[in-house]
């Protein structure tokens, strides 16, 4: 029973079965993610009370923190990837990192965004020296760090393998970044200005915001095996399975000089 | 209704954040296939050229 | 490798091999000297930029001094990164090392040690120079040159993963800085943050002691990383 369970787990670890596999599971996690985000827009709208202090203002909440968790829990994804493809040479998982950057990069950026218009109503500024908006902007360098070293280095195995080592040097410092900024954004600032969560967060409220971090879930989800798909064609455009899924026939029937029989 | 949209006087702040969030995912997805799609038109090209490299 | 002392007979164990390398690197820098002055010179010119920059008053200067002696440290070691591996890698000598017996991280530790003594301690000597020229008095001028001697290390230590990862990639030089300075930040905050505590009379030793932790971590962890990096950027 293990042996053939140990096949199975290989089995879609290779990029030939996993493309179609994807392809299949991708329309459903896309009705996942639209599904959840009607229901979470819908909650955060029309059903979450107005808050008694912010007023409707809060109402960023409800996409400004699910980004940020996603933005974090994408990097961490993507080092546990570039950990596997780098212990294991495991070709996919390399390409699942690098298949999830910009995704990650986008909900940084889209975690500052938010958070900057949350806090002109609230504080009167965009821009807020705060510990997490702060660290939310190194993680953004992370993120550009690792996608531009990716692209500068041709050869596409060795830039899996650079910016994987990247990623894994990144996600050790970044607790080390995140209590230091936290260390020295009290020191100068106190803790009064900075954007705390509601204090007490109904639980109406949560619950919005966990669907929303769903369907955030579902949507990094399905674009990401979107574009791993096109990453799997790119770095595999040399083998056979690829060739016949586009129109040539399977390589054994060529004759030798290489025209078509 | 214009009271909605109004939102307590920050409307501008909730729509223009949730616009952009919107905005965003939409030029992510359409990036996202239209580089899969020329990606398989240089493969279909490559599939039906006589020599491969 | 043209020096004997790697493969004389006598001498052939880890530390010979490391010393070996060390000497083999402080030499090769000298004979460019000019290279290690650029830094050197950048890191002042850097430094008299932001009185221009910023005003003359002294009572502002003193207040933003540590931070701007920080910052101009952490571009001028960022400046020198690009050579550390660099030419080996053209000369091919670096191959060679990737062959020795030793392990690549102790020859890496020799090589970034070997870094720091050309542009890292330079800076440190050089900082009471500045520290004045910013206002700072007595104290505050001992405690920035403490603060740098522990922090230029780890930015070597750290520097060197992201040379060693950007080895012989075109626009290798600002990539470097894209990559290492978010790591250089807790450095910056706790060297910046004892200096400021000094002035302000408050209490330094906590901000020192992790300084020195951030020392030891890098000097543990750091060479791995990096002799990880060198073999995928050689091979």
């Amino acid at each position: 029973m293990a042996l053939k369970d140990s096949i199975a787990w290989y089995h879609f670890s290779a990029p030939k079965n996993f493309y179609p596999l994807a392809g299949k599971v991708i329309p459903w996690f896309w009705g996942l993610t639209i599904a959840l985000l009607l229901v979470g827009l819908y909650l955060s709208f029309f059903v979450a009370p107005t808050d008694y202090k912010q007023g409707e203002s809060y109402r960023i909440i409800y996409i400004h923190v699910p980004a940020a968790w996603m933005s974090m829990l994408i990097y961490l994804v993507m080092a546990i990837y570039a950990i596997i493809g780098l212990a294991w040479k495991v070709r996919l998982a390399d390409m699942m990192a690098s298949a999830l950057a910009p995704t990650g990069a986008m909900f940084t950026f889209l975690a500052l965004w938010t958070g900057a218009f949350w806090g002109k109503p609230t504080w009167g500024t965009y821009w807020v020296w705060d510990a997490r908006l702060t660290s939310e902007l190194i993680l953004l360098f992370l993120y550009i760090g690792f996608i531009s070293l990716q692209s500068a280095i041709d050869d596409p195995r060795r830039a899996a393998k650079a910016s994987g080592l990247l990623a894994i040097v990144g996600v050790i410092n970044l607790p080390i970044i995140y209590f230091s900024v936290q260390w020295w954004n009290t020191l100068h600032q106190g803790a009064s200005v900075s954007p705390t969560m509601a204090p007490k967060m109904a639980t109406i409220m949560l619950t919005t915001m966990l669907i929303m971090t769903f369907a955030f879930w579902m949507y990094t989800i399905v674009i990401v095996l979107m574009r791993v798909r096109r990453i799997i064609l790119e770095r595999e455009r040399q083998t056979s399975w690829v060739m016949e899924l586009f129109g040539a026939e399977a390589s054994g029937e060529k004759d030798e000089k290489g025209e078509r029989k | 209704m214009s009271e909605f949209f109004a939102m307590g006087g920050h409307g501008f702040y909730i729509w223009v954040s949730y616009a952009v969030t919107a905005l965003l995912m939409m030029i992510e997805v359409i990036a996202v296939i239209r580089g899969k799609r020329t990606v398989e038109k240089r493969l279909a090209r490559l599939a039906s050229a006589p020599s491969r490299q | 490798m043209s020096d004997g002392v790697l493969t004389s007979g006598r001498q052939r164990g880890l530390f010979a091999a490391w010393r070996a390398m060390l000497v083999r690197d402080l030499t090769l820098a000298m004979r460019r000297r000019a290279d290690v002055l650029t830094s050197l010179f950048f890191f002042v010119i850097v430094v008299s930029l932001f009185p221009l920059g910023v005003s003359p008053e002294m009572a502002v200067l003193r207040g933003i001094a540590p931070g701007v002696i920080w910052v101009a440290a952490l571009l001028a070691t960022m400046l020198s990164l690009g050579r550390m591996f660099a030419d080996d890698h053209q000369d091919g000598s670096l191959e060679q090392t990737l062959l020795l017996p030793h392990p690549l991280s102790m020859l890496v530790l020799g090589k970034v040690l070997a870094h720091w003594l050309v542009s890292g301690l330079p800076l440190v000597l050089l900082s009471p120079l500045l520290g004045m020229q910013l206002g700072l008095e007595g104290e505050a001028i001992g405690l920035l040159m403490v603060t740098l001697l522990l922090g230029t290390p780890v930015l070597s230590l750290i520097g060197a993963t992201g040379a060693a990862l950007t080895l012989g990639v075109r626009g290798g030089g600002v990539l470097v800085s894209l990559l290492v300075l978010p790591l250089y930040i807790p450095v910056l905050i706790f060297g910046t943050g004892a200096v400021d505590a000094g002035i302000s009379g408050m209490d330094y030793e906590g901000h020192l002691s992790l300084l020195g932790a951030f020392l030891v971590m890098a000097l543990l962890t750091t060479p791995l990383a990096t002799a990880a990096a060198l073999r995928i950027s050689v091979e």
